[in-house]
């Protein structure tokens, strides 16, 4: 990933909010001259810059901090849109096939994705039940669905769906409490643990969720947030 | 230059800059405010709550494992030394990083972290910022340890011969778990950038 030259101006020093007689009265909206919706404040440290998209392939990042800003990707809107598709056909089938399956001394077992995520059932162990499930299963699969429904509208240039700006701000709350990936490293370790007490092999279900957890790893990399706040706004403002 | 220098608030989930006073951001919703001071006194709660779920998490079983013969029930460093004593040497050590050593550090880091906001430190911001980046990162990871329990627990049921069950550590570390990452979510990291004289301005 080539990190382009600094994309964003700095603003410095010298500046200072509009006074109110400046602009409409009442409302200080540019800063210097500039508009408000043309700077951006890094979320990490505060750092203000003039917004400008980077070119493609490059990424702005915030000189203070080194978090990245903007990022945006080719067509990356349509990429999303397809591998969202593939991961909620993914999550479907992945749930109902056998996950793994066991067999020592001639005993045999088979566990799906749900058996393993409603395994905790006495007393309060139901709320890891509860947990568990929503972390590798439905937590992954809202966000997804969610990120669908915010961004259909904008890659085909219409009107965002009624809470399109709620329902993405979910998906930037939920994003650390998706934790499919930690869940398919989990299943390795489990297969180890048990190495010696029994032969552990990995039914249909476990690659498909092996492919979905790639697929979600790089479809949050195509997502750039700040991008899709900004066609939501432009999008609000001509409604 | 910061927002806050500038007379502006920034939304911390959509980047965008409003006038100073503003308090709500008109593009995402989200609440706004310059420097969330208050946010110190939610990372301790949720500290604390963290480190006293830890204790019984280390105490009380994990996995109980019932066997022909015998049934054992192992906590988590025990499991771990287990598995060491059966030379799966690679999966011990990932176990004993992801459930002993990143809780701990976590837990010293967050203390750290917030201390160092309150007091001034002389480790550059940029340092704790890259230290806050990394307990961001692999706070998540310590959940591994539960879904191994939950996976072992639904596929380990082999009528006498062998059955795993979990046990009630399973719990009270994933709470664990849950607590740290939110005590380091509720974290103001704009802070850690405020020289001292900006910090004396704000309180
Ligand atoms: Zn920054
Ligand atoms: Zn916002």
């Amino acid at each position: 990933m080539p990190v382009g030259p600094p994309n964003l101006c700095r603003m410095n020093g010298a500046m200072s909010v509009a006074s109110a007689d400046d602009t409409t009265p009442g409302r200080a909206d540019t800063l210097g001259g500039v508009p408000l919706d043309a700077l951006m404040a890094c979320p990490q440290c505060d750092a203000l810059y003039e917004a400008r998209m980077p070119k493609e392939g490059e990424r702005a990042v915030c000189a203070r901090c080194h978090t990245v800003l903007i990022a945006p990707k080719r067509k990356a809107g349509l990429k999303i849109i397809a591998l969202t598709l593939a991961v909620i056909i993914l999550v479907f089938s992945a749930l109902f096939f056998p996950f793994l399956t066991i067999d020592a001394g001639g005993f045999g077992n088979k566990a799906s994705i749900l058996d393993s995520a409603s395994s905790f059932q006495s007393g309060p162990m139901v709320f890891l039940s509860v947990a568990v499930a929503g972390m590798i299963i439905i937590i992954p699969l809202v966000r997804t669905l969610l990120i669908l429904y915010v961004l259909v509208p904008v890659v085909l240039d219409r009107t965002p769906y009624a809470h399109a700006r709620r329902a993405f701000r979910l998906t930037q709350e939920l994003k650390p409490w998706a934790m499919a990936e930690i869940f398919a490293i989990g299943c390795a370790v489990a297969l180890v643990k048990v190495a010696d007490l029994a032969h552990i092999g990995f039914g249909p279900a476990f690659w498909m969720f092996a492919v979905l957890v790639i697929i979600v790893l790089v479809n949050d990399n195509y997502l750039c947030t700040w991008s899709v706040w900004k066609s939501l706004e432009l999008d609000q403002q001509e409604a | 230059m910061t927002a806050r220098e500038a007379g502006l608030v920034a939304c911390r989930r959509c980047a965008r800059v409003w006038p100073m006073g503003t308090e709500r951001c008109g593009r995402c919703g989200s609440h706004l405010v310059s420097r969330d001071t208050a946010s110190l006194g939610r990372v301790w709660a949720l500290w604390f709550a963290g480190v006293i779920c830890y204790i019984p998490a280390n105490t009380n079983p994990m996995l109980i494992t019932q066997t022909l013969l015998s049934s054992s029930s192992s906590t988590i460093v025990g499991g771990a030394v287990e598995l060491l004593n059966h030379g799966a040497v690679g999966v011990a050590i990932i176990i004993l990083i992801a459930s002993v050593l990143i809780p701990v550090g976590k837990f010293l880091a967050i203390a750290y972290l917030a201390i160092s906001v309150r007091r001034g430190s002389n480790v550059s911001a940029r340092r704790r910022h890259h230290l806050y980046e990394v307990v961001e990162f692999i706070g998540r990871w310590s959940m591994i340890d539960v879904f191994v329990v939950a996976i072992l627990s639904s596929l380990v049921q082999l009528s006498v011969v062998a059955s795993i069950h979990p046990g009630s550590a399973a719990l009270t570390f994933a709470l664990s778990v849950i607590f740290t990452m939110l005590s380091a979510q509720a974290f103001d990291t704009r802070l850690f950038w405020d020289t001292k004289d900006q910090r004396n301005d704000t309180t």
